[in-house]
């Protein structure tokens, strides 16, 4: 009987093993490194941020309108314009995108119209933002002839970030067990009050969390903004949407015009005096802790408010 | 109990024809409803498409598309007025470049290492991370390129000019990072583990089985985290308005400034055009080249990303 | 392969020598009386997924007020067949039912493509393998199919919540917490109340299917006993993997195979002396 030769001797293999090993190793930290390159830049953007701006942020910093004189120039139309415009932005985008993600996850069959309309979601999220810009400059503005208004900017938010709850949706949707369908039909629930009282109340965690990562993004949205106008010198506030009198609430701020929050910075950022460059900061301040929180918001939800079938 | 079991008369508990009748017809209004809102974004897509055709057709019939797309300059607002795409282009395709060739290699090694050498623990805690570093505002970004970037960078280049592609690209890259590395580490984590229990038993280590096993296979889907990436980079718009510079200007250079197509529509749109001018024109045939280049990058990385799903 | 019918033993109980009833004489007198009576009448029934007929021609009918169970190996369609009694099928695409099921006294065909199945799952009630309550509270559950009826007033909600609860004797553990979660109830309780929550809208049909396969034994038994004390007042039809859970809890039993229906009579004589060879096999425990 012949043995066959090994191609390694015992001493070669043990180094191939250790070189290996070592290679192994090497693509390890290799990965690390760039990981903590995107953690030092992220470090560096808002220490730079934070040192830049936090001397300039006080109070009279939130509760003054702009100003030719950097020092004197505040955020308030800003935060207010940006708080309204994310106000319209809510309300029709979360109606809208839980409906058409109800359509296509729990009615829409297998067909080419389906088809087509998900490939189509798909694409409306790869559309580069200034593009919604013109959608709403052409059409909202110019076909509609609606102004440049609290109202379209809401509605182009919207309809960018649209997909983003379609997607959120439709994952939450797609999460809540199939066992809670078959109890509600076989209990003679029809399709959609299966839907509306036992499916959606067990996909709201997930929906939420779409909503909030969505609010995020149309936070801190700038370039579809410029486009219609959004106003960077503004010193009056729009009509307050809740009023002392009958009937309490009031409509005319979604025509007033309005400044937002990344609108304010970027302007500042424009100008070639380094004391609005301390004003761009002190708002990227605050801009980032708004969408840093609320990216941390909906990470934490997603983690602890799992759909309760998965303990 | 049993005094509780009686003779079962459920007539009174079945609800009535009125009702049943009326509950369909709900039933059917909804479902109504439902697909309405989703074939809106159908309209969105065609909203789209009408506004930046309308408004181009009017500029190509007093510009030829030949010259749209040979002429070497671009100044509309000019007395000397030429309509050649071609400087915004090379400036956006540069700002692309510069993004890619740090987001490509860094987005795979990071994603084989997430998807092949890290632990859980430490995929979880990084992912989150991953999202925060996306969360960030493009304006904020574009501060970032211009005030804290660009001086670092000229520190080390003393000839790069104040405005200049390779700051804003470089920050793009690392914008477009964490979207390419969880776009290709899905598809890597999508490839079955009996095909990496074949390479370990036929003696590969971890290295290996990533490089010659996984990352093969998954390679459909790479390409599409990459093309799709691009598609982004292109579409990216803030950052470059505010540190790639205003000037078109025809160079593959990134140390020098020029402005890309989306800054070029951001600077026209800040000031304010009259509806009929030129210049608003333009902003739409821009507008319209910038669609359709990331439409077919879009187009192209879903189909990869679908012939993906359908191998595993 | 033609079924063979036996007729159900007159006195089984007394044969048997099994436990006493613990519900009233009269009221089991009376099941048995009303036993003779047709709830459902199945005539002919194949189903098809796609290409594949999954039930070939089976007849069978489903006393009044009786508990009847079909087991047969995995496989064999009997949860087919329990699902086409609440056309639970035509929730997923490709399915297509032949022959009938006829619900007396209506004398309407369940599976009929005119019959809508809306309709049909509003008369026939069912519980799962595994317990699926709803993530809502414990009164919520029970109450649920009421309120998709329409039916709103809250003393008919509160009178119909307790008597299903008490059906399912569930009611002495739960009624201190009716408004606390339905999930936070253990597993064989999680049972018992998605059981009440049938019970609640007393359907004409009660479908169980494999109701204890998810559950320890002791949970087991609760719901066995259950499952008896129903006898008299519901037309119970249920799948069971477990020919001793079959003899201990019903009335009739059926035996399927590969998709078609061997033997159908009252269970002790069906146990004791089947009509089939195939039947023997498997309670035997020859094959399945």
């Amino acid at each position: 009987m012949q043995f066959i030769k090994p191609f390694y001797s015992h001493a070669e293999s043990r180094r191939l093993v250790r070189n290996q090993g070592i290679k192994d190793k090497l693509f390890s930290v290799l990965g690390v490194c760039i990981l903590l390159l995107a953690l030092m830049t992220l470090i560096a953007l808002i220490s730079d941020l934070l040192i830049r701006g936090i001397p300039r942020l006080d109070w009279a910093f939130l509760t003054e309108f702009p100003s030719r004189k950097a020092e004197r120039a505040g955020i308030l139309s800003a935060w207010v314009g940006t708080g309204l415009v994310m106000m319209v932005t809510a309300a029709v985008a979360l109606p809208l995108g839980v409906a058409a993600a109800l359509y296509l996850e729990e009615y829409a069959k297998k067909n080419w119209v389906t088809l087509f309309i998900e490939i189509n979601i798909n694409n409306l999220a790869g559309v580069p933002s200034i593009i919604y810009g013109l959608l709403a400059l052409g059409l909202f503005i110019y076909t509609f002839s609606m102004g440049e208004s609290i109202l379209v900017a809401g509605l182009v938010l919207a309809l960018l970030i649209l997909p983003v709850i379609i997607v959120a949706t439709r994952e939450s949707l797609r999460s809540v067990p199939n066992d809670i369908r078959e109890a509600a039909l076989a209990l003679g629930a029809d399709q959609w009050q299966t839907l509306r009282h036992y499916v959606l109340p067990s996909a709201w965690p997930g929906i939420l969390t779409g909503l909030i990562v969505g609010l995020a993004r149309a936070i801190g949205e700038t370039a579809p903004v410029i486009t219609i106008g959004a106003l960077t010198f503004i010193a009056f506030l729009p009509p307050a949407p809740i009023q002392t009198d009958f009937p309490y609430v009031n409509f005319d701020w979604l025509d007033a015009p309005f400044s937002l929050m990344p609108i304010q910075m970027f302007n500042w950022i424009s100008r070639p005096q380094a004391d609005f460059h301390v004003n761009a900061a002190a708002a990227g301040v605050i801009l980032i802790v708004m969408t840093l929180l609320m990216n941390g918001v909906a990470i934490y939800l997603r983690k602890r408010l799992r759909s309760p079938y998965k303990g | 109990m049993s005094d509780l079991i009686k003779k079962v008369d459920q007539a009174w508990l079945q609800p009535s024809e009125r009702f049943i009748k009326r509950r369909a017809m709900r039933a059917a209004f909804m479902k109504a409803i439902l697909f309405g809102c989703a074939s809106l974004s159908v309209l969105v897509t065609l909203g789209i498409l009408y506004v930046l055709l309308s408004e181009s057709w009017a500029f190509f019939r007093e510009i030829s598309i030949l010259e749209f797309l040979t002429d070497t300059q671009w100044t509309p607002l000019f007395e000397d007025a030429h309509f050649g795409i071609l400087p915004l282009l090379s400036a956006t395709l540069t700002v692309t470049g510069v993004a890619l060739s740090f987001a490509l290699p860094a987005g795979l090694i990071l994603a084989i290492y997430l998807s092949e050498f890290a632990s859980n623990s430490i995929r979880e805690t990084v992912k989150p991370f991953l999202e925060l570093l996306e969360g960030v505002p493009t304006v904020v970004y574009g501060y970032f390129a211009l005030l804290f970037v660009t001086p670092l960078l000229q520190q080390l280049m003393p000839n790069l000019a104040g405005f200049n592609l390779l700051a804003p690209g470089l920050v793009i890259g690392i914008m477009i990072l964490p979207y390419t590395t969880s776009v290709s580490e899905d598809a890597m984590r999508a490839v079955p583990n009996q095909l990496r229990e074949g390479a370990y038993a036929l003696g590969f280590n971890r290295m290996q089985t990533a490089v010659r096993v996984v990352v093969p296979a998954a390679l459909s889907g790479i390409t599409a985290a990459f093309v799709l990436g691009m598609s982004r980079a292109i579409g990216e718009t803030m950052v470059v308005a505010i540190a790639g510079g205003q000037n078109p200007n025809l160079t593959f250079n990134p140390t020098e400034g020029a402005a890309a197509i989306p800054a070029y529509i951001v600077q026209v749109s800040m000031g304010d055009l009259p509806h009929d001018s030129m210049g608003y024109k333009t902003i739409f045939a821009a507008g319209l080249t910038l669609f359709l280049i990331t439409l077919a990058f879009n187009i192209i990385g879903q189909l990869l990303k679908r012939r993906f799903r359908e191998v595993y | 392969m033609n079924p063979t019918l036996t007729h159900p033993h007159e006195h089984k109980h007394e044969a048997n020598g099994s436990e006493p009833r613990n519900f009233a004489d009269e009221t089991y007198e009376a099941a048995m009386k009303a036993a003779t009576a047709v709830r459902a009448e199945v005539q002919d029934l194949s189903f098809y997924y796609g290409d594949m007929q999954a039930l070939k021609g089976i007849n069978l009918k489903l006393k009044d007020r009786c508990v009847t169970a079909l087991i047969g190996a995995s496989g064999c369609g009997k949860s087919t067949l329990l699902r086409c009694f609440n056309r639970m099928h035509d929730l997923y695409p490709g399915s297509r039912y032949e022959g009938s099921i006829v619900l007396q006294p209506d004398g309407k065909n369940l599976v009929h493509p005119k019959t809508d199945p809306l309709w049909v799952r509003l008369n026939v009630g069912m519980v799962f393998q595994k317990p699926n309550p709803f993530p809502k509270s414990i009164y919520e559950n029970v109450a649920s199919g009421l309120k998709i009826r329409g039916i709103t007033q809250k003393g008919l909600l509160d009178h119909q919540v307790e008597k299903a609860l008490k059906n399912a004797a569930l009611w002495e553990e739960v009624k201190e917490r009716l408004h606390k979660p339905a999930l936070s109830l253990s597993g064989g309780q999680q049972q018992r109340l998605c059981i009440a929550r049938a019970l609640a809208v007393e359907p004409s049909i009660l479908l169980l299917d494999e109701p204890t396969s998810a559950l320890d034994p002791i949970a087991t038994a609760r719901i066995e006993e259950l499952i008896r004390s129903l006898e008299g007042v519901m037309t119970v039809l249920m799948v069971t993997h477990n020919m001793q859970q079959a003899r201990r809890i019903s009335d009739f039993t059926a035996y399927m195979h590969m998709g078609e229906l061997v033997e159908f009579g009252a269970t002790e004589p069906l146990f004791t002396a089947p009509n089939e060879q195939q039947t023997a096999d498997y309670i035997q425990g020859r094959f399945g």
